[in-house]
């Protein structure tokens, strides 16, 4: 029984040789950090990235939800739309005074936008699993609906929070810190501990990831691909009604372009942090990283003289396919 | 077709000597073999024979490893399909590779469209289209979507795409397998008016019945050798059949004692999955293992899928004596039926995740601590299946895709066991397993019937079916169509119902 486990001939390629996908992300943020440090001086100041870190943490939260929709092999174009959304109808619920203690009025409202975005989540899911539409088409769909009900309800003005004693009680969520570490930044990672302790050591999220890895697999594993991908979007939802949280009380304003593409920043995020985009392969951390690696070479731009803020958008375009072509050079090795 | 005639005593082609090795595996041995102007030759085997790789070194798809072949008595070699082509030599394909949604014109043409100037020539594409397709005795609408056509008209057309070329041999690979009898009755007709024109036709099946009818001379093909060569006035259907099977099976096979007869466990009645099986009824006893013959396309992994949730189907299955109707696997697994397909790679196995990942996925439930998954115990499970099992890898961290064909089947089979089930379904179980691997995989099958649990073996090997089944059922069509126990246990026997030769034709 001449039988070889392997086939020598092909070079092995172990689960250990993909880790240098994982920690790729975390090389390009540490060679970002560098070249920061040379470009401007003030760059290296604690003030300046933790100011970096807290203006990621929209983006940062929501792309842990899409972390879980594109690791499931599915996508979700409608986070910004949703957001603006959410956001307007919390504030919305706060000016209308049904509850009349201000603090028990922001608790409710917060409590409030968090349905909201779990029912959101939903219906993104249930319309690309139980009516079978195309993740980019449905939710192509819903964040025209999102948005264009956002536009309708500020009449293509702004919705501002106007209860002072509301917004006074509601600013230091974002703007304040404990021990020192903005709130926000606290947020990014508490929610992102919890993201990666979901999906790598629970149930749930062996599934989210066999489901990526091939549908029929977990099919004929017993696994229920349907609700798998919707709890997916239903996560999604829960991860931008956490970022309205923090994006509220940072202007007390939604206007309808809030959030404006965010879900293209969002999947950039997911990408450059290791994710793939064919599902399967889930990185909560390069996630976060690759939100932090957005806002900091925005912030380089702006730091250093070389190259015109306008730019930005370019060079984050260039970043999500270098980051593409980085992934797939170190999974042909 | 401006061939010269060939005098009788040259053959069209001729190849001699033809070997082939992959690897230490000799898949063909010195087949000799020739086609004449004007006739039908029929080469028959069972599933592993060598007729696929025969046909693909003819076609210029696979070089041969020894041995040579002559057209009009010169020696020729063939860089690719291509060539082959140009000498005369066409493939009809088994599958159907057509683009669906484009027109049957445009696909008959596709990469050899017609031009007037830089225009394509849609006119004189689809008269040439129209033209083809009647000289195949059909009127299908060249303007026609393929999509839109039966599976027996694609074919059809794909003849004809083929026929295009300027041909003198041209190969059919199986090309009934899924055809109604009746479709099957003017394929025949359409390769008759092909070899009225001179042609010769090299046609590969191992539906009997029909190679009767069709063929002038018949060759038969076993384990890679040709074991007889035959005019087909020669020889009637059971005789082809004996010939096909006729190997002496070695001792692969474990030593089991009759079950005797016990409780019921599985009742199947008039189960249909509609457009792959119809109106199937038969029992699992416990601790019985029970084979599901017949050839691909027969409809048995169908049938099984069927059953287990997989598939839509209607009809009546009690399990335990209390009717069941899975929804899903979720289901069917909850109810202590595991089902392990046939496409280990595609739907058994995550080929780029570890193994222990792929060993828990099914049974993560049992691997749940507090709150979440207990890796230490599953990697206890890991070493208990890689004992019991006896996977063979190196180490314990590589991925699923490493192992070879016959360690993943362990792992699929270690996979499904963790759920402890009652009833397992194996659809091939050694399809792509080397022979020491298979050896262990029926010793497991037979070990697993002696717990007591009750197994359903499908396989298209009939002597693995022979060899480890109490009781082996026989599906043609989509239908039951037999079964065979005790000394009717044969491969004559299974091959006489699976191809549906009737017993009066084969005595």
């Amino acid at each position: 029984m001449a039988n070889v486990a392997t086939e020598p001939a092909k070079a092995p390629k172990t689960s250990k040789d993909w880790d240098m996908a994982a920690v790729a992300p975390f090389i390009a943020l540490a060679l970002l950090l560098v070249l920061g440090y040379f470009a401007n001086p003030n760059f290296m100041t604690s003030a300046n990235l933790l100011n970096v870190v807290t203006r990621s943490s929209f983006i940062a939260v929501i792309a842990l939800g899409a972390t879980y929709v594109i690791t499931s092999g599915g996508l979700d174009l409608s986070v910004g739309a949703m957001l603006a959304f959410v956001a307007s109808l919390m504030i919305l619920f706060l000016n209308s005074g049904t509850v009349a203690d201000p603090a028990l009025a922001l608790v409710a409202g917060m409590a409030l936008a968090i349905a909201i975005g779990a029912v959101c989540g939903l219906a993104n899911g249930l319309i690309t699993t139980v009516g079978r539409i195309e993740p980019f088409i449905a939710t192509l769909g819903t964040m025209g609906i999102y948005r264009g009900l956002t536009t309708w309800l500020s009449q293509g003005g702004a919705i501002t929070v106007r209860d002072r004693d509301i917004l006074a009680l509601y600013r230091p969520v974002y703007s304040g810190s404990f021990i020192g570490v903005p709130i926000p930044i606290i947020v990014i990672f508490v929610t992102a501990a919890i993201a990666a302790f979901v999906l790598y050591r629970t149930r749930y999220g062996r599934h989210v990831t066999a489901v990526g890895s091939n549908e029929d697999v977990a099919r004929y594993s017993g696994i229920s691909i349907n609700r798998v991908r919707t709890v997916t979007y239903v996560i999604q939802g829960l991860c931008v009604a956490v970022a309205v949280l923090l994006y509220v009380p940072r202007l007390g304003s939604t206007s309808a372009t809030t959030g404006s593409f965010w879900e293209l920043q969002a999947i950039t995020a997911v990408v450059v942090g290791g994710t793939a985009l064919r599902g399967g392969v889930g990185r909560i951390w390069g996630t976060i990283c690759g939100a932090f690696i957005l806002e900091i070479v925005g912030n380089i731009m702006l730091l250093s003289n070389f190259v015109s803020e306008y730019l930005i958008g370019a060079i984050q375009g260039a970043i999500i396919i270098i980051a593409m072509l980085v992934q797939r050079s170190l999974m042909r090795r | 077709m401006s061939s010269v005639e060939a005098s009788p005593a040259v053959p069209l082609f001729e190849a001699t000597g033809l070997s082939k090795t992959f690897g230490i595996v000799e898949v063909l041995k010195d087949i000799n073999i020739n086609v004449r102007a004007g006739e039908v030759h029929a080469i028959i085997g069972e599933n592993g024979a060598g007729k696929s790789t025969l046909m693909k070194i003819i076609a210029g798809n696979l070089a041969p490893t020894r041995g040579e072949m002559r057209i009009d008595g010169e020696a020729v070699t063939f860089s690719g399909p291509v060539d082959a082509e140009h000498r005369g030599i066409v493939l009809v394909h088994q599958e159907i590779l057509l683009a669906p949604d484009l027109t049957v014109a445009q696909n008959i043409y596709l990469g050899r469209e017609l031009h007037k100037g830089v225009f394509i020539d849609d006119r004189a594409m689809n008269e040439g289209a129209a033209k083809a397709v009647r000289g195949l005795g059909s009127d299908i609408d060249p303007n026609t979507i393929v999509s839109r056509l039966s599976i027996a008209q694609r074919q059809l057309v794909q003849i004809a795409r083929v026929l295009l070329v300027p041909h003198r041999i041209v190969i059919f690979d199986e090309p009934t397998a899924s055809l109604t009898p009746h479709e099957t009755d003017a394929l025949l007709k359409v390769i008759r008016q092909i070899r009225a024109k001179g042609v010769g036709v090299l046609y590969i099946s191992h539906r009997l019945p029909e190679v009767k009818e069709i063929a002038d001379r018949v060759t038969v093909l076993r384990d890679g050798r040709l074991v007889a060569s035959h005019d087909v006035s020669e020889l009637q259907p059971a005789d082809m059949a004996r010939l096909m099977v006729g190997r002496d099976v070695a001792k692969l096979y474990p030593d089991r004692h009759a079950a005797e007869a016990r409780e019921t466990v599985l009742e199947v009645e008039h189960l249909n999955v509609p457009g792959y099986a119809q109106d199937a009824s038969f029992q699992l006893k416990k601790g019985e293992i029970l084979g599901f013959a017949g050839l691909v396309g027969a409809g048995r992994t169908e049938l099984m899928e069927g059953m287990v949730g997989l598939r839509t189907s209607r009809g009546t299955v009690r399990h335990l004596g209390k009717p069941v109707n899975f929804r899903d696997v979720h289901a069917s697994l909850k109810a202590g039926i595991v089902y392990l397909s046939e496409d280990r790679k595609g739907k058994g196995l995550l080929l780029t995740k570890d193994l222990i990942v792929n060993l828990t996925l099914a049974s993560l439930g049992k691997f749940i601590g507090a709150l979440q998954i207990d890796r230490k115990r599953e990697s206890d499970a890991l070493d208990k299946a890689i004992r019991d099992f006896d996977i063979r890898t190196g180490r314990k961290d590589i991925l699923a895709g490493q192992l070879s064909g016959g360690n993943q089947q362990k792992l699929l089979l270690a996979k499904m066991m963790l759920l402890d089930p009652s009833i397992v379904i194996i659809d091939e179980p050694t399809r792509g397993i080397d022979i020491g691997n298979k050896e262990q995989i029926y010793k497991f099958i037979a070990k697993l019937a002696e717990e007591g649990r009750s197994i359903i073996v499908v396989s298209s090997e009939m002597p693995e079916l022979i060899g480890i089944c109490d009781r082996i059922l026989v599906m043609r069509s989509g239908r039951i169509v037999g079964e065979v126990t005790g000394d009717h246990m044969n491969e004559n026997e299974i091959v006489v119902l699976a191809t549906g030769v009737n017993k009066e034709e084969a005595a």
